[in-house]
């Protein structure tokens, strides 16, 4: 049952990252990658390691992805000017 | 086109070699030697119902400060960069852009989800013996709270040289805890220097608490005060 879900769970990774590579815009680039760690994150927690699933979903999808988001504002703003 | 092949074929090669690791995914049906030896004594010894925690803050936890002072070490150098860059850029770019500020969902959002981040980060990192979680985890959701606000309301509620401040102070305290230990219980970084406590409650585990409150302290700190450098460097420019 569990590596029914795992599996189905990294298919959806795999795509998400795909959809990282070739994404045209960066804003939905640094979403989809935020999304390949938010499904690691599910799937360490199916896998009984819940504080590493923390740590994934802390690190990986939320800090990680509003820094870039971040960094993508103000490389933006310095474009204007 | 010859490299994309191989690219692909090196990618279902690794995914060929990794799939057995997906389907032997049965739980151990009995423990190593060593996990025995963590899982029989820790609750007793350690007191934390959390066993995760208990090895890496009490017996691990002379790994737990080397990842510590790497995280340190990374701040420091990240910080050295970029206070050096900003001001080579000083010359270049004179006037500042106007910020076009955030918009207006981003604003309420943030100021709502503030302060109840900020609450779920020091609850995850003061219950990290009891659950999943601890101070790693509780100050990176503290340093995504902050940032979120930094998103929303244009400034950090805190400077730099405040967290700075922080962050050298809970890290100093971490390792006179460790040493406190070595005088007055078994060995560095020992968590038995305060009582044991009933198992599972909130105060219990020794010093497990304190020790992960500091580290969710340090590590939040630690990760803001790199974001303000961003800002500061911005001003500068």
């Amino acid at each position: 049952m569990s590596v029914v879900v795992v599996g189905f769970l990294g298919i959806l990774m795999f795509v998400a990252a795909l959809f990282a590579l070739y994404q045209k815009s960066l804003v939905g680039t640094v979403i989809s990658a935020g999304a390949v760690s938010l499904l690691a994150s599910i799937v360490y927690l199916i896998l009984d390691a819940p504080d590493v699933a923390m740590t994934e979903a802390a690190i990986g999808s939320a800090l990680t992805t509003m820094v870039f988001l971040y960094a993508l504002r103000q490389m933006k703003e310095d474009q204007d000017g | 086109m010859v490299s994309r092949i191989l690219a692909i074929l090196a990618i279902i090669g690794a995914a060929a070699v990794l799939y057995p690791l997906l389907t032997g995914v049965e739980g151990f049906s009995e423990l190593s030697d060593l996990a025995a030896v963590y899982v029989n004594q820790a609750p007793e010894e350690v007191g934390a119902q959390n066993l995760v925690t208990a090895v890496i803050v009490t017996l691990r936890g002379l790994d737990t400060l080397g990842e510590v002072a790497v995280l340190f070490i990374a701040a420091s150098a990240v910080g050295f960069l970029m206070s050096g860059s900003g001001r080579s850029e000083k010359l270049g770019e004179e006037q500042s852009v106007p910020d076009r500020g955030p918009s207006e969902i981003l604003q309420t959002g943030s100021a709502l989800l503030f302060p109840l981040l900020l609450l779920f980060g020091v609850f995850v990192f003061i219950h990290g013996h009891l659950t999943p979680g601890g101070g790693f985890q509780g100050g990176v959701i503290v340093a995504s709270g902050l940032l979120l606000l930094r998103l929303g309301q244009g400034a950090f509620p805190a400077s730099h040289r405040t967290l700075g401040t922080v962050e050298a102070f809970s890290g100093a305290f971490y390792v006179a805890l460790g040493i406190l230990g070595l005088i007055l219980a078994g060995g560095f970084l020992d968590s038995r220097i305060l009582p044991l406590g009933e198992f599972g409650s909130l105060l219990s585990a020794g010093t497990i608490p304190v020790i992960y409150a500091l580290i969710g302290l340090k590590v939040g700190s630690e990760l803001t005060s790199i974001l303000t450098l961003l800002d500061e460097r911005k001003e500068h420019a």
